[in-house]
């Protein structure tokens, strides 16, 4: 009685109101692969083919990868922003922001560097 | 066989690290025979070694962080005396054994004391004062503790088989890569801090459930104190930084290990990367460590103040903006290091701005303290010193934010005067305000006040006289871990900041005796009621030290300041219906685990591959026979609860208790 | 395993304790975000390195399309596999749940040996990692996530012989929603890779 899968209004991740009890919760999985499977197909198409004009490839994978983070969390994690989740959303959203800001500092940090100390190379032809 | 290893390892030709380790060893060996003559050994690992108590972890954690000061300070004074010695000649220490020094002095001070010394604190403290009666992971928390344990281990190992790192108290590259740093010192520090910082990850991801999931009834999250909130933001700070701690050190071992190329000079590596990564952990990290200090504060000065905090809110939203700020923050660890302007500014401007989240919190203590009636007991004492020292190392702070002015002063002895001024004012000073708040809770009896009063003096005044000469010879120019100089200007301001080392160990020494006679003077200083300071948060409304329990049963809470609130006239509970209580059953399991990380990392440092394989294979049996036990709590039987907290609860009746509140 | 110490402060009017499987899953879960961080040095690292080839082979030299999309379709299939054994704990169907972690199990060891003939196939042609910075961090950042799928592979294999075992106790049940969770994630961070080392590494 101490597990019971829900309580008052709180949900561990994982849980997903669609699958209470029996094997109905394999239709969400059934989506989420369906989706999953699409949207992978769609980013290895697109790589290889010149329908797509070229520089947008770079984009058009990166909101690929994006959605299919989305359809794994929503359909294999049950992270949903229904308000019982809430808690496991407000972590999940801590953690993208810390990712965003450690990769996106990294960057804009390291090229700015690159960007001044690479010159040394010729500074010194320069100073030859 | 033993890989790397051999009798040479051994530093038979420098008497100071072998003397002191020897010494170590010859207590340690004394404590453990005396633990086993007199019978102690199944009491300790009954009640200590496999304890799942929360209690007894973060008792365990703040004695480990003790113990560890006594260590990270022998370092200190020697660095200090040194530097006193070493005007126009090489002093007593070579350069290599100094170097050593000032890497394991940071390395155990961050890592080893204050790490332990806070999250013992908050591990004792945090359920007392949700409410509940054991945090979320038990079992796992021990493990944290133990793996933390074995981190300290191995780096204290390094004195006496082996060298330590020289590297500093972070392994800059290049200098920490196999090219210049050959030995195993580096290797020492990488596998203690790999081990420790997974112990102390472990510890995080448990408060942070514990405080966002467990509550007492009635315990909503604008009801918990602001220990609990400074808690949980620097918990959340470990989950999020200790990652990146482990990352970066894990490429360096590569490229120590498998000639990787990550911050090596050749192939492509960039040294730089490591900077920016290692300060990513950084920056976060000394918020880790002073958010839980800040809840110290708050705690003590409303208690005795005898107030409510002031701006309580405030405080949260103070909190929590400093808990995301502090990912903003790390470039201006190295704004000299080659960041163009707009990089430095935009960095610079957020480290400024996040003092202004500090200084909320400073006008919101003076606030509490305005109008308060206000007792000078020694944890005051403690957060009196620090508002006024922390307030001078927040202002040279802002000063090194600024991205010019820290092209002065960067890596100069005003750094170091302004860390050590938080570092010491800010955190040391909380974890001693915790550590003599809680210790009549934890134990039963007070410390002595009168020796707890001389020991803060001798702190406080040690601390400005070794400190502030060393803002003074940052702004002569002097640079920092210098082994020897000739500059005849900087002599006499070192010899009064070796002077101040000199007071501080006397603060150190009387903490000592203050802790001795205390516990022989036990039964005077008896602790009967629970609530020695006439407290307010629900800590003080169980004994002392609290039943494995905690709470008999759980309590009701209405509001802030709960217990304040339930010992008002009139509010006098009847007697509750008592029931069987069941707890986390003890495992050895955090032990044994570490038994196995510790051969490990050593076999690892020292190339030893087969005892690595061997150790690591036997602490994953050790989690799966863990896994495979049918027994995980056991029952205490309602009559027990019943007596001991009818025994409580005649003592704090018949305890003639002050409720007076300040107007 | 009866009433536990959430169960007893439940027979409180308003309680705010919750059950010990949102307790797990939640921890869980908070461990599994700073897993993600800790990916995020890697994946950090990556990008600033990737550029260093140090005059060694670049990603357009090395990786095979092929092979990354045959590696893609097990570990998803794998998700999914798994989300079917996490249904058969929950319903306490044996059939599904070990038939469903058979071919986890599988498809995850199917991942793993393809990424190693890679690896081994890389380093077979003097693209090592001690090679340049650039593959050090590939390998690091993709042998990462091996890692993380062998200990999912041991973790798999203990599970279903507790299950075996013990049942599907509570505490059981407890750690394979833990372990869904894992496996769910490490496909999460599989899309980051595939995406930012092989299509955007090839792309360019």
């Amino acid at each position: 009685m101490s597990d019971m899968k829900r309580h008052g209004n709180d949900v561990a991740p994982g849980d997903g109101p669609l699958d209470e009890g029996d094997t109905e919760g394999v239709g969400a999985y059934l989506v989420g692969l369906a989706l999953a499977v699409l949207l992978t197909g769609v980013a290895f198409f697109i790589e290889g083919t010149n329908l797509v004009w070229g520089p947008s490839i770079p984009v058009a994978l990166i909101v690929l990868a994006i959605a299919q983070m989305g359809v794994h969390l929503v359909f294999f994690l049950h992270i949903t922003s229904g308000p019982d989740s809430i808690n496991n959303v407000m972590a999940l959203a801590f953690g993208v922001l810390i990712v965003m800001l450690l990769i996106g500092g990294s960057l804009w940090i390291m090229s700015n560097l690159n960007h001044n100390m690479m010159s040394g190379d010729r500074t010194m032809q320069m100073a030859r | 066989m033993l890989g790397k290893l051999t009798w040479g390892a051994i530093p038979f030709d420098q008497p100071i690290p072998l003397i002191a380790g020897g010494l170590v060893g010859v207590g340690l060996l004394c404590l453990l025979a005396l633990v086993v003559l007199k019978g102690w050994f199944p009491y300790v690992w009954r009640e200590w070694i496999t304890s799942v108590d929360h209690k007894r972890i973060g008792v365990m954690y703040t004695l480990l962080a003790m113990t560890m000061l006594l260590r990270g300070f022998t370092d200190a004074i020697m660095m200090r005396t040194q530097q006193a010695l070493a005007f126009r000649a090489p002093g007593y220490l070579p350069p290599e054994h100094y170097d050593q020094i000032f890497a394991a002095h940071g390395t155990m001070m961050i890592f080893f004391v204050a790490m332990p010394f806070m999250i013992g604190l908050m591990n004792f403290v945090v359920p007392l004062q949700l409410g509940i009666r054991d945090v979320a992971f038990p079992t796992l928390n021990s493990v944290g503790f133990w793996l933390t344990a074995t981190g300290a281990l191995l780096a204290n190992i390094s004195l006496v088989v082996g060298e330590f790192s020289r590297a500093t108290w972070l392994p800059f590259p290049p200098l920490s890569e196999l090219a210049y740093s050959p030995g195993v010192g580096v290797d020492y520090y990488l596998w203690a801090i790999e081990i420790s910082g997974a112990g102390t990850l472990v510890s995080g991801i448990n408060l942070v459930t514990t405080i966002l999931k467990m509550h007492a009834p009635g315990m909503t999250y604008f009801r918990m104190p602001i220990f609990c909130w400074t808690t949980l933001a620097s918990n959340l700070l470990i989950v999020a930084a200790f990652p990146l701690l482990t990352a970066t050190l894990a490429m360096l071992l590569l490229d120590r290990y498998l000639g990787f190329h990550f911050f090596t000079n050749e192939g492509g590596g960039n040294v730089m990367m490591f900077m920016n990564l290692i300060w990513a952990w950084g920056h976060p990290e000394i918020y880790i460590l002073i958010l839980p200090a800040f809840g110290i504060y708050s705690e003590v000065i409303s208690t005795f103040s005898r107030k409510p905090i002031f701006g309580y809110r405030s405080m949260v939203a103070a909190t929590m903006a400093i808990c995301l700020l502090s990912f903003t923050v790390w470039l201006h660890h190295f704004f000299t290091m080659g960041a163009g302007a707009d990089v430095n500014a935009v960095f610079g401007i957020a480290s400024s701005i996040i003092a202004v989240p500090t200084g909320v919190k400073l006008f919101n203590w003076m606030f509490t303290l305005f109008g308060g009636r206000i007792v000078f007991a020694p944890p005051m004492l403690w957060s009196m010193g620090f508002l006024v020292t922390f307030i001078i190392g927040g202002m040279t702070g802002v000063l090194l934010a600024v991205p010019p002015a820290d092209f002065v002063l960067h890596n100069s002895l005003f750094l170091v005067a302004h860390f050590h001024n938080v570092l010491i004012g800010g955190l040391l000073f909380g974890a001693f305000a915790g550590y003599t708040f809680w210790f009549p809770k934890a134990f039963g009896f007070r410390l002595h006040e009168g020796l707890g009063k001389a020991a803060f003096w001798c702190w406080f005044i040690g601390f400005y006289v070794a400190f502030m000469p060393l803002y003074v010879l940052g702004l002569m120019g002097m640079t920092r871990r210098m082994q020897h100089y000739d500059v005849p200007e900087w002599h006499p301001w070192l010899l009064i900041a070796a002077a101040g080392a000199v007071i501080i160990l006397a603060g150190i020494v009387l903490q000592i005796v203050q802790l001795v006679v205390s516990f022989r003077r036990r039964d005077e200083l008896r602790d009967v009621t629970g609530d020695p300071w006439n407290g307010r948060s629900l800590e003080w409304s169980t004994a002392s030290p609290p039943p494995a329990f905690n709470f008999a049963v759980l309590p009701q809470v209405g509001g802030l300041d709960a217990y304040w609130a339930m010992k008002q006239p009139g509010e006098h509970t009847k007697e509750p219906a008592y029931a069987d209580i069941e707890m986390p059953v003890n495992s050895p399991t955090g032990f044994i685990c570490a038994f196995f990380a510790t051969f490990m990392g050593f076999a690892l440092i020292w190339h030893i591959w087969w005892l690595a394989i061997l150790s690591a294979a036997g602490a994953y049996a050790t989690f799966v026979v863990f896994a495979w036990r049918d027994r995980d709590e056991y029952t205490i039987p309602a009559a027990t609860v019943a007596y001991l907290d009818r025994t409580n609860r005649r003592a704090r009746e018949a305890a003639p208790v002050s409720i007076t509140a300040a107007p | 395993m009866s009433a536990s110490q959430a169960a007893t402060a439940v027979s409180h009017s308003d309680a705010v304790l919750v059950t010990r499987r949102i307790i797990a899953g939640y921890g869980f879960w908070i461990f599994l975000l700073s897993d993600i961080i800790m990916f995020s040095a890697f994946f950090a690292a990556y990008a600033v390195l990737s550029a260093q080839t140090a005059g060694g082979p670049s990603g357009k030299d090395l990786f095979n399309l092929t092979n990354v999309a045959i590696e893609t379709a097990c570990l998803l299939l794998s998700s999914f596999t798994c989300g079917l054994a996490s249904i058969g704990a929950r319903t306490k169907n044996s059939l599904w749940f070990y038939g469903a972690m058979t071919a986890t199990f599988f498809l995850g060891a199917a991942f793993l040996g393809l990424e190693i003939r890679e690896f081994a196939g890389l380093v077979a042609r003097g693209a090592g990692p001690a090679r340049s910075a650039f593959l050090s961090s590939f390998f690091t950042l993709v042998g990462c996530h091996g890692l993380h799928v062998t200990a999912g592979l041991l973790w798999l294999l203990t599970m279903m012989a507790q299950v075996l075992a013990k049942g599907y106790r509570p505490d059981i049940q407890r750690r394979i929603l833990c372990f869904g969770l894992f496996w769910h994630t490490l496909d999460i961070i599989w899309v980051a890779l595939f995406t930012v080392v092989y299509l955007l590494g090839v792309a360019q």
